[in-house]
């Protein structure tokens, strides 16, 4: 039988598909560059899902309104472009900074209540910042959106051109930084205490974890992460809209989780590679109707069971309970 | 009034061999017009056996919750080795040696034995804000989890999600984690409630061979565990205490009788060194 110690080192162990996932990644703006857009696309909604996995899987905070933050970081990205220097990476920087405030600010508002009024404090905060952006049309452009946010290129050498090759590469080495940093984290300590919180609100309470604190510095890193997402979206786009408030990103992300899974990081990347494809199918063959059929297989989806589904060879099985 | 609560200074306790680690002074708790807790005063000595009985609705639960700070009191006082901590939130008393278990098993259900003890001893090793570094990591850590592991008869099961441990596994899992705390004082409650027969015996040797420097307070129904347990006892009626005293003169105590036990005498009663 194993060892304690062994046992613990295979917790956080790399698995070896994970190198495989990350280089197919890197590869694929070379290998299909005519969708470096659509990769950039699903890229952002990766490391937008994996924020909200963060707080959703590990701690059971359940958000509906987790577009707040992404928002947040598109319009301080998009702002601080135009207003104050060009640079990506200064403009990211400034943008995780703003929504980690926000997330910080924010956190003190899920400490109490049940998951209902989570969701209701989550999804009414979404939409005070989009109304916000809204009203303050002189600094956002109110719905019209934020236009013309030209970005320097990276490093000052490589230029973000129609094609969307950097800018997928861009966000992709983003995302990859951002996600091996949350992954040390879910594996750390910290991350087992989070879900002790997850399991046991009470017991955790009753070994010592400082609950609350747990939950504040979770939720603000998850927001900060949301903004990192939100400010590449409008740095590699070049644009920022009321849409990245609106309560349909929110739903969206939840939905790749859905897809995915939660409380395993990867649940978000999975969900967003199979959504974004499937919408782009799906969209291609009945422009009207795709809904409809993303709707029936999420259905599918949650009556068969995830574990089911992608293992066909079960389907005629009796269950053995 | 809790003013009127004899004074006694805790330092009083340096000529007696075992000083006091936990102290009620005049407790009190009112729930609207109940009053559930009702000027209890109570001291338990370092490394003692000292359980508390009474009837359902005793008051013995929300003497534990005023404990850890679930709680807080109307009235009076708490003294972990001669320290005020009736302010301290509940996590910060954990931090000082005060740890409780429960009547109903409070586990992490996805997370294995080993999991969970690791992250507790992390947690009080002052790790637990540490996020860059892998669980497991740390002086000792895996082999203070092995200790417990082998302690708690749960080495063969440690791998296994916590959901899925039968119930004497968890109910050893909810003791080990209240020790991987560290604890001066040990709250019990209800050890071996529901344990089924034939996972009874190892729970009960464990009991027994709880540290001899962790002062157990042993909140119980059951009477044959009491008396092989406990050197002390105290009988808690209607929120307040009827009285204390070694295990032989409570069982021989007519009031206890009358109060707790109803006037028939069950057959554990009368033979204290019985079991």
């Amino acid at each position: 039988m194993k060892s304690a110690a062994q046992s613990l080192r295979e917790l956080s162990r790399i698995k070896p598909w994970e190198p495989v996932l990350w280089l197919l990644a890197f590869a694929s703006p070379q290998l299909l560059g005519s969708h470096a857009l659509m990769i950039n696309d699903i890229v952002i909604f990766a490391l937008f899902a994996v924020s909200l996995d963060l707080i959703l899987g590990y701690t059971g905070i359940v958000s509906l309104g987790h577009a707040a933050f992404f928002g947040m970081g598109a319009y301080a990205a998009a702002l601080f472009a135009k207003l104050v220097h060009p640079d990506p990476l200064l403009g990211l920087l400034f943008a995780i900074a703003v929504a980690t405030v926000l997330g910080a600010v924010c956190s003190f508002t899920i400490m109490r209540g049940t998951d209902l009024t989570r969701i209701m404090v989550t999804l009414g905060m979404a939409l005070v910042l989009m109304e916000l952006a809204n009203k303050l049309d002189w600094l956002t452009g109110g719905s019209d959106g934020l236009q013309g946010v030209v970005m320097a290129p990276l490093f000052g050498r490589f230029e973000f051109g129609l094609s969307g090759i950097t800018a997928a590469y861009y966000s992709l080495c983003v995302t990859l930084v951002l996600f091996v940093l949350v992954r040390r984290l879910v594996f750390s300590p910290f991350g087992a205490t989070l879900m002790a919180v997850r399991d046991n609100r009470l017991r955790a309470m009753a070994i010592g974890i400082p609950v609350s604190a747990r939950l504040a510095a979770v939720y603000t890193v998850s927001a900060a992460i949301a903004g990192a997402a939100g400010a590449l979206l409008a740095q590699t786009t070049g644009f920022a809209s009321l849409d990245v408030f609106e309560f349909h990103r929110s739903a969206d992300v939840m939905l790749l989780l859905v897809i995915g899974g939660v409380g395993w990081l990867y649940g978000g990347v999975v969900g967003a590679i199979v959504f974004k494809i499937m919408h782009d199918i799906l969209s291609s063959i009945t422009p009207q109707y795709w809904t409809f059929w993303i709707g029936l297989f999420l259905v599918l989806l949650v009556l068969v069971g995830r574990e089911r589904l992608i293992r066909p060879w079960t389907w005629m099985r009796r269950s053995k309970t | 009034m809790d003013l009127d609560a004899p004074e006694q200074d805790v330092s009083a306790g340096t000529s007696d061999p075992a000083p006091t680690v936990l102290a009620a002074r005049g407790l009190t708790k009112s729930f609207g017009g109940i009053t559930a807790t009702d000027n209890v005063t109570l001291e338990i000595k370092r490394g003692a056996r000292h359980a508390l009985i009474g009837p359902n609705g005793a008051g013995k639960t929300t003497l534990v919750n005023l404990f850890t700070g679930v709680l807080e009191p109307t009235a009076g006082s708490i003294l972990l080795q001669g320290t005020d901590i009736s302010g301290l939130a509940p996590h910060e008393r954990v931090r000082r040696g005060l740890v409780r278990t429960f009547q109903i098993n409070q586990l992490f259900p996805s997370m294995t034995p080993l999991q969970t003890l690791a992250m507790v001893i992390s947690q009080h090793e002052g790790l637990g804000a540490r996020w860059w570094q892998a669980l497991g990591i740390g002086r000792g850590l895996v082999q203070r989890c092995d200790v417990l592991l082998e302690q708690f008869h749960l080495a063969d099961v440690m791998h296994q999600r916590t959901e899925s441990l039968p119930y004497g596994k968890r109910r050893l899992l909810e003791i080990a984690i209240a020790l991987a705390c560290q604890p001066s004082v040990l709250l019990l409650d209800e050890p071996v409630a529901g344990v089924p027969a034939g996972e009874r015996e190892e729970l009960l040797q464990t009991v027994a061979a709880l540290p001899q420097d962790v002062s157990v307070l042993l909140i119980e129904h059951d009477m044959d565990l009491v008396f092989s347990f406990a050197t002390r006892v105290t009988v808690m009626v209607n929120g307040a205490i009827l009285t204390e005293g070694d295990p032989q003169t409570i069982a021989n105590d007519a009031r206890v009788r009358e109060v707790y036990l109803g006037t028939s005498t069950p057959s554990g009663m009368d033979d204290p060194s019985h079991g």
